[in-house]
């Protein structure tokens, strides 16, 4: 008996397999930069995410090759589109992730509707991606411009911060996260006093510190990001911005950054993220899978890295659910009628427009005196759930929103 | 308060003291590849490296022998010096006699090995760098708060970049130099070792380098790229001043530093492209720069 049970077990298994054996190879491309001044917050460390997406999921599914490629776009559109199309026409890339620099993610959308392949963003900012500028192939994970403005702007006019100066870095991103959070602050309240738009990569910001200075306002709200963002709070601190009671609003800030801040320039700032790696024990074990594949020690992962994992494991359980990446659209379609589940965002659904929802924290960077171990840089001030932390679909103008 | 073209005048002078204090900056710097050009004859597209390095120098000698900002000050440039020294003795000192073009890809390609291994080592995103507690603080001018730290920065730029000066066209070593690059084989014939001098002349520009990279380290974001991205501006600057003119390349410093400032106020925008519009003009009406000798 036992033996003609194992037997059947055995064929059955034979049966599978066979069903099975149609290997299904999947082309992951990160699209990403690889040395200037986004590189820590991306770069390498959203490769390392995009790898470990790719074998978590080979673990589960015998049949799947999934390759991970990746290249530098030196934040500049050009590069990227070139690289985007000899991608998809020549090395048989079915799908691009991670894309920061708004400018450079805008472009590429022309690309990725053209050859119809899926596009999974996790870098860029803006809001425009999953609202007027949307498209059937593109799906935006872990933030966008209003929903930072929304989290923090929110925040701090309600803690009594109603006038603003910005400084604005002069580009997409910059000019759609500035525009979404004044309209938060005017909407709760608040007055914006003034903006001046600073060039990307500006290494000294002294003249525009002196201008926010100059305006009187409570909150300086910094529309930037990476470099351009620590060089300001850095200099802001030279300059007694803080002393003097004015307050930074930092309003795209990831943890990478506020290791090179160091605690001491940082401490007090508040934020909004959808990813911290001390969140609990799920995101602490993946950091340290994370840690190991990235293999430089001391760095930390930020939301966007977190970001390119989750995106690229729910694209290719969509993959799996189509049975075939041709047809890029139709995987993101698949998308947009699943739900996912992973350690690090816990449940996300996309909706029509291509934004994942999923829900957004507030941070608190620690005091220096508060921070125990390395890495111990937040505190958490409150979750906005996820029906709450993205913009409603209707207000978008979206044109895949139908009614 | 009287207003200038909208903007009130107090913060004006605010924006233009900004502006000589970062000029202060693209004058040391300048200063550098100055020299290096009026010496050796070489682009030293290493620069920005060698200012990076500098700034990364003071930051690992905080870490690992806990030597402050002032010690290191003197111990960086002196690091770096040698380090350019070594490059002088192994690579350059062959392409005195080729086209400038050579030295130009050795050192732009030198540039980005080390900028390449520094990021490997130590990221993009940055390396914390803290005011020296001397320096903390600043003073209310009435039309703007000053900190303590940029008035460092201009007096020790100012008198570095002027001690420079003095020492390669007023003094008995400078007229060596001077008159080493118009005829070496002349000046060896009087019994002065050329080619050492010339070594020393590349470490003291590469030297000059980390020197303005210490300054920055306190209030620039200390990262491997900061170099790049400071050396096309001050490339421009020289070639505004006219290569090789070392009073040219101080005083474009200096000035262009204003001249950007007061573009942040008026046109914040055109604030990274400003430099080069006046490089495309300059060149246009006076190709040898406001300061250089017609070729």
């Amino acid at each position: 008996m036992r033996k003609t049970l194992v037997l059947a077990a055995l064929s059955a298994a034979l049966l599978c397999g066979g069903a099975n054996a149609q290997q299904i190879n999947v082309k992951i491309g990160v699209l990403t930069d690889m040395a200037s001044l986004y590189a820590d917050d991306t770069g390498p460390g959203s490769v390392a995410a995009a790898k470990l997406a790719a074998q978590d999921f080979m673990k589960d599914h015998k049949n799947f090759k999934v390759e991970v490629v990746s290249a530098d776009h030196q934040n500049k559109p050009d590069v990227a589109t070139g690289i985007a199309s000899k991608w998809f026409d020549v090395d048989n890339v079915d799908m691009i992730t991670d894309v920061p620099t708004s400018s450079v993610a805008l472009a590429l959308m022309q690309v990725g509707a053209q050859k119809n392949k899926a596009l999974i963003y996790s870098g860029p900012g803006s809001s425009d991606i999953t609202g007027s500028k949307c498209n059937a192939n593109t799906v935006h994970w872990t933030y966008d411009t209003w929903m930072l403005a929304n989290g923090t702007g929110k925040a701090i006019v309600k803690n009594g911060g109603d006038s603003w100066f910005f400084i604005t870095a002069d580009y997409a991103f910059g000019h759609a996260l500035e525009r979404d959070t004044a309209a938060v602050v005017e909407a709760n309240g608040g007055k914006v006093l003034g903006k001046v738009r600073a060039p990307i990569n500006t290494s000294d910001f002294s003249s525009f510190l002196l201008q926010a200075q100059q305006s009187k306002a409570k909150i300086i709200g910094l529309a930037n990001a990476g470099g351009d963002t620590i060089n300001a709070i850095k200099q802001g601190a030279e300059f007694g911005i803080v002393a003097s009671g004015q307050k930074f609003a930092g309003l795209l800030i990831f943890a990478p950054d506020i290791q090179a801040l160091g605690l001491k320039a940082a401490q007090g700032l508040m934020f909004t993220e959808t990813f911290y790696w001390d969140m609990n024990d799920g995101t602490r074990a993946w950091t340290k899978r994370w840690d190991k594949e990235r293999n430089a020690p001391g760095k930390l992962p930020s939301m966007n890295m977190a970001g390119v994992y989750s995106g690229t494991l729910a694209y290719l359980e969509a993959v799996a659910a189509v049975g075939s990446t041709k047809d890029g659209k139709a995987v993101v379609d698949k998308m947009k009628t699943m739900t996912f589940k992973d350690p690090l965002f816990g449940t996300t659904t996309v909706r029509a427009d291509g934004r994942g929802i999923h829900p957004a924290y507030l941070f608190e960077v620690k005091k220096p005196e508060e921070s125990k171990y390395p890495g111990d840089l937040y505190k958490l001030r409150a979750t906005i759930p996820a029906n709450e932390a993205f913009r409603p679909l209707k207000d978008g103008g979206c044109s895949l929103v139908s009614g | 308060m009287f207003t200038i073209f909208g903007v009130p005048s107090a913060a004006l002078f605010g924006q233009l003291l900004i502006g000589l204090i970062n000029g202060s900056f693209y004058a040391l710097l300048s200063l550098g590849l100055a020299v290096i050009f009026g010496m050796l004859n070489i682009i030293n597209f290493t620069h920005g490296a060698q200012y990076m390095l500098g700034a990364l120098a003071a930051y690992l000698l905080l870490q690992y022998t806990g030597l402050g900002y002032w010690p290191s000050l003197i111990f960086a440039p002196i690091v770096v010096g040698l380090l350019g020294i070594v490059i002088e003795r192994f690579f350059l000192q062959w392409l005195y006699k080729l086209d400038h073009l050579y030295g130009l890809l050795l050192t732009f390609g030198l540039a980005l090995i080390i900028e390449g291994v520094s990021r490997h080592y130590f990221g993009t995103a940055g390396l914390p760098y803290a005011l020296p507690d001397s320096l903390q603080g600043g003073h209310n001018l009435g039309f703007m708060f000053l900190p303590n730290y940029r008035v460092w920065v201009i007096v020790a730029s100012a008198t570095v970049c002027f001690s420079t000066w003095f020492v390669i066209e007023r003094t008995r070593i400078g007229a060596y130099l001077r008159a080493a690059t118009e005829n070496p084989t002349l000046v060896r014939a009087f019994g002065i070792n050329v080619p050492r001098m010339i070594t020393l002349t590349y470490g003291f520009g590469a030297a000059l380098a980390a020197f303005a990279g210490v300054m920055a380290a306190p209030i620039y974001n200390v990262s491997p790229n900061m170099g790049s991205e400071l050396i096309i501006v001050v490339f421009a600057v020289v070639v505004i001043g006219g290569m090789g003119s070392i009073l040219g390349a101080i005083i474009t410093g200096f000035a262009l530093g204003v001249v950007e400032g007061l573009t942040k106020v008026f046109f914040p925008e055109a604030s990274s492209t400003v430099v080069f519009v006046i490089m495309a003009i300059v060149l246009l009406v006076r190709p040898s720069g406001l300061f250089g000798r017609r070729a």
